[in-house]
């Protein structure tokens, strides 16, 4: 429901792109962080050597960091959360708003029932209690792609609580070992993605994308029991992969359907924690890892030279690698909450609870969707460790890339070899060809069958080791394995055929 | 045929003694007399007279929609209607054109209706008392008494001094403006009744500055019907919006059940409270108009879910000595004036006497409902007009130097003081460190209010009957003494509470004051029990026999008014 949008009331006026001053870009208490990726300034903190948290150097005392996190995963649907507006990513700006998301008076929010299954799969699958009664609140801020001056939330009792999430962190001399760590959810609640402001600083304007505006957000909320970036990275990541598993959110950062805010403090072992400071904008997991612990090595080093930490929004600006205050004028907002008067209760049911003769289309049943759970990347991996023999190191790595999984369980579907070989083959060879030319798994010019094929020769020990690995050069394309057949072709006709010739026949038959 | 009720030209079109279209131009003529009643913000011509002429055709192919199929009527001006601007008699939303219709308006041109305007309001439906505003210049004044009746106006000093007298306060005193439209004048102001009573009393020096208000905030609506401009108007009810302007223009003024009837398109005061309501001369006109409006709304979360067994056929109640009515006692407040206290008192005698149960029931925290409305209702006023901050649609200030900059100066500019008012309450009921202290006890009251009703019906009543208002109109120079909030909070002491547990609640025209002026009471009954309320409401409409107002003055063909007036038996009168 693509709304006729020129028709909206304002004469003379175009709506869509609405002017509004450069002044001020940055926006406190965004619930689901900015776009905006410029900075003002340059930046004031001098970049420091990273050190991890807890080295203790001569005299001092330790430090530990504490790490919390919001994350936004973006449901994957095929409407908003409360309107028929479709979801897409890269639709023409302002082309897919309803009149409810656009605020227009009177209009009133009807909450999307995919949306709702989404938040209750993602909650069994982190190990949650669901709530069987939820409520939707109103919280209050002024943005211009907030366009209701609210953003509809879950803030007193939401859908999911008391979960936990289960992550593997790489330990050990050749970081081999994994060693599982588990992190608190706090809750998961159902709530409204806001619009999109693009800050174009040389005309003083600010153009307004309402697209995602009203798009259903899952704000995931991870206990501080983290404490560095990578360990922060390694649950994330759980987490995406997660999702994706479940279908609940696409959960690609670079399309911002997952982002993070990260919460982070340091103190001494025993003492208080140490006052927090809020890190936004961490569109990569890298950059989270990077972030983190750029801003852990911040605060000790002014907590050491004898600053304090304000309790603050920080912005993480990845091309100078460092974390930079927001600068906020106004200080803490107050954002008002207030129970949503248009939404009912969102009342769920269980198998015992069900009523008679309920409505299969008015009623969520918990334990329907809990039987409708896919395998979860834990269960995989351990499927994998044990149908196959890796090692649980081998199978995090199968599931981190994305598409290798697949590649795998195709190669091994169609070749004789060994899973052992094939792991080997799969997480060396072919990984690291495809991580020496840059590429995903979904852009490798080698196929499964391509590979089954070739460990058959192998196993079928028709071609050796080294030669098979000298065909995967060719197959991709690497410059010196065809080069180093060219050189074989001239000396087998003494040098009397044309290089150029034999290039192109050997790319023909070996079908480049 | 203007002066009938909207089933007896529902049935005259029927039998083709009158056309749609002829129906609709004597409505707009009608509009264009009574223009100085300030009763529309928007007069849609052109929309009516082609729905008419769809409806025409209709009736000629025997294919008529039903009893609403032709009939004129108006909505408040703060229903959303595609195409038609809709202003919540605001500057901030002047020239909002919206692109949908609400779902209620979209029903009754479903069903055929004809739409003749959108009606004055308060700003955003705030204040119960329809009042006044700008008066900014005296060109706008002179605009409105040059319009003024023939009568009324033969006196060259009137509009002076109206403009010297009702332009002070303005300025002055209150400084409030309710409605940038200016003020509804009650069309009972013009009536022969009161025009006779008034001619007895000494004291009336002017005839001009004597006008009275319609109560509010949905005073457009019910001087459009009381002025036979249509059949039928749409209304919305947050605090007793459309039972409060009812009484005062001796109409029927109905308030459905909470989630009875859609407010899709309403444009909200008070999410929780808000309910479209139903401005008709009868009970059974409001009946019919109830059974197009009322059912679920895939678009309103908070509509009922089942569909509801239409139409709402009223039966005629022969028996009410089954009936129990309460009279709860923590509505005689001193503030009551005698002459509705005498009138309440002589319909719960009039009930007594035909058989029914009659008993006092104590509705214990009615004393603490003014002060818990003004909590949520404020504090949901400051979240709903959030939205208004000049970016997709009304209006825009000029500044641009800040997003912030502008924020503020479009609000400004935007709202009025009322407005403003309840904004700043509300953001500061709903501060985190004020949060429990206010809203949260606020809402607990609710509850405990709420529940009140549940015992008074628990115990066996079927009905409550009260007053719906303190006293019968009055005029506008009396009324502005007093500021906005005292108005409205005093006005709605009989009402507010019924919104606040979710009631069905009636105000029923029962007699004339002593001053020739329309006095209402008011029936309230059990959640969703909205058919079985306004049953009793028609048998003791039918008891009471409340006079037509007598307009002959304003309208060209008297006879048709007259031939339909009933003989003023007011069965209930001191």
């Amino acid at each position: 429901m693509a709304a006729p949008m020129l028709r909206w009331g304002c004469r003379g006026r175009r709506w869509a792109f609405a002017r509004v001053d450069g002044g001020s870009c940055h926006r406190r208490g965004a619930p689901t962080g900015s776009t905006s990726n410029q900075i003002r300034g340059e930046s004031s903190v001098a970049q420091q050597p990273l050190h991890t948290a807890q080295k203790t150097r001569k005299g001092e005392h330790k430090w530990a960091a504490v790490v919390g996190l919001e994350i936004h995963a973006q449901i994957s649907s095929n409407s908003k959360l409360f309107s028929g507006s479709q979801v897409r990513f890269s639709a023409p700006p302002n082309s897919l708003v309803s009149f409810f998301d656009a605020s227009l008076p009177g209009t009133l929010p009807v909450l999307n029932r995919r949306c709702v299954e989404a938040a209750v799969m993602t909650g069994l699958a982190l190990n949650c209690h669901i709530n069987k009664k939820s409520l939707f609140d109103r919280k209050h801020y002024f943005y211009a792609d907030l366009p209701a001056g609210y953003q509809i939330t879950q803030q007193r009792l939401p859908i999911a609580v008391n979960g936990s999430l289960i992550y593997g962190v790489c330990a050990g001399k050749k970081q081999s070992q994994v060693i599982p760590k588990t992190v608190r959810i706090k809750q998961i609640q159902l709530e409204q993605d806001s619009g999109k402001s693009l800050h174009d600083n040389l005309r003083s304007q600010t153009l307004i994308d309402l697209n995602r505006a009203g798009v259903g957000l899952l704000e995931v909320v991870l206990e501080p029991d983290m404490s560095c970036g990578e360990e922060a990275a390694t649950a994330v990541r759980e987490l995406q992969l997660i999702l994706q598993a479940l279908g609940t959110s696409q959960a690609n950062m670079a399309e911002g359907q997952l982002r993070v805010d990260a919460n982070i403090s340091v103190h001494h072992p025993g003492e208080p924690l140490g006052v927090r400071t809020e890190v936004k904008n961490l569109n990569s997991i890298r950059f989270l890892a990077k972030a983190i612990d750029y801003e852990i090595q911040r605060q000790i080093n002014e907590l050491e030279n004898g600053g304090e930490i304000l309790n603050e929004t920080r912005s993480f600006h990845h091309k100078l690698g460092c974390t930079m205050s927001m600068r906020d004028k106004e200080g803490k907002q107050d954002y008002r909450f207030m129970p949503e008067p248009n939404l009912p209760p969102l009342v769920l049911y269980d198998a015992t609870s069900l009523p008679a003769g309920a409505d299969p289309q008015q009623v969520i049943n918990i334990d329907q969707i809990r039987e409708t759970l896919p395998e979860l990347p834990s269960v995989t991996r351990e499927k994998l460790v044990q149908q196959y023999g890796m090692l649980l190191e081998h199978s995090f790595t199968l599931l981190n890339e994305v598409g290798l999984l697949e590649f795998f369980q195709n190669v091994i579907k169609e070749t004789r070899a060994e899973p052992k070989k094939v792991t080997s083959w799969v997480l060396n060879t072919f990984l690291g060809y495809l991580k020496q030319q840059n590429l995903a798994v979904s852009e490798s010019p080698v196929t499964p069958s391509a590979l089954a094929e070739l460990l058959d020769l192998l196993d079928s020990r028709t071609i050796s080791s080294s030669a098979a690995k000298q065909v995967m050069d060719v197959k991709n394309r690497n410059p010196r394995a065809i080069n180093k057949l060219i050189g074989l072709v001239r000396k087998a006709t003494q040098s009397r055929a044309d290089p150029v010739m034999i290039k192109e026949i050997l790319e023909k038959k070996l079908s480049l | 045929m203007l002066g009938r009720s909207l089933r007896e030209v529902s049935a005259a079109l029927k039998q083709g003694q009158i056309t749609p279209t002829e129906l609709c131009q004597k409505c707009l003529s009608l509009i264009k007399k009574t223009k100085f009643l300030n009763a529309y913000i928007t007069v849609s011509e052109e929309v009516a007279l082609k729905q008419a002429e769809e409806s025409e055709k209709r009736y000629k192919n025997g294919q008529s929609l039903g009893d609403l199929d032709g009939i004129p009527i108006a909505v408040k001006d703060n229903f959303s209607t595609s195409g038609i601007e809709t202003t919540c008699a605001s500057n901030m939303l002047k020239g909002y054109i919206p692109p949908y219709n609400a779902t209620v308006v979209q029903k009754l041109l479903d069903q055929g209706a004809l739409l003749m305007g959108k009606t004055n309001l308060d700003e955003f439906a705030m204040g119960v008392l329809l009042l006044s505003s700008t008066l900014e210049c005296n060109g706008a004044i002179s605009a409105r008494c040059s319009l003024r009746l023939p009568a009324s106006s033969d006196s060259p000093d009137s509009a002076s001094q109206v403009a010297g007298t009702t332009g002070m306060p303005h300025h002055s005193q209150s400084g409030s403006t309710d409605g940038v439209f200016g003020p509804v004048k009650n069309p009972w102001s013009y009536s022969k009744q009161y025009r006779e009573k008034r001619k007895q009393n000494p004291h009336s020096e002017n005839e001009d500055s004597d006008w009275l208000i319609t109560g509010g905030s949905s005073g457009g609506s019910a001087a459009a019907v009381s002025a036979f401009t249509c059949y039928a108007a749409l209304g919305s009810d947050t605090g007793g919006s459309t039972r409060n302007p009812a009484a005062h223009c001796g109409l029927v003024g109905f308030k459905p059940s909470y989630g009875l009837v859609s407010r899709h398109g309403l444009i909200p005061l008070v999410n929780s409270m808000d309910v479209p309501g139903i401005l008709t001369r009868c009970v059974d006109d409001a009946a019919i108009v109830l059974g197009a409006l009322a059912g679920p709304d895939p678009r309103d979360s908070t509509t009922v879910h089942e569909p509801i067994n239409k139409p709402f056929m009223l039966p005629s109640l022969a028996d009410v000595s089954k009936l129990c009515i309460g009279i709860p006692k923590e509505y005689l407040v001193p503030e009551l004036s005698s002459e509705v206290q005498s009138l309440w008192s002589k319909a719960a005698d009039l009930f007594e006497s035909e058989g029914a149960k009659v008993i006092e029931v104590s509705l214990p925290h009615t004393s603490y409902s003014i002060v818990c409305y003004h909590v949520l209702c404020t504090s949901e006023v400051a979240s709903n007009m959030a939205r208004f901050d000049g970016l997709q649609y009304g209006h825009r200030c000029d500044i641009d130097v800040s997003t912030e900059a502008m924020y503020a100066a479009t609000r400004r500019e935007g709202f009025n003081d009322v407005v403003r008012g309840r904004i700043l309450s509300g953001n500061f009921f709903l501060l985190k460190e004020n949060y429990e202290n206010y809203f949260v006890k606020a809402q607990k009251v609710r509850r405990l209010i709420a529940n009140d009703f549940v015992n008074a019906f628990n115990s066996g009543v079927d009905v409550l009957l009260t007053p719906t208002t303190l006293s019968e109109a009055v005029p506008y120079l009396e009324f502005i003494k007093e500021d906005n909030r005292t108005r409205s909070a005093q006005d709605d002491i009989f009402t507010q509470a019924v919104n606040m547990a979710g009631l069905p609640a009636v105000s029923i025209p029962v007699a004339l004051s002593n001053q020739g002026l329309p006095i209402g009471l008011q029936f309230i009954g059990r959640a969703f029990c909205d058919q079985q309320l306004l049953t009793v409401a028609k048998w003791f409409e039918k008891q009471v026999q409340f006079p037509v107002i007598q307009l002959q003055e304003l309208m060209d063909d008297c006879s048709a008014v007259l031939e339909n007036e009933k003989l003023a038996s007011v069965s209930l009168k001191q």
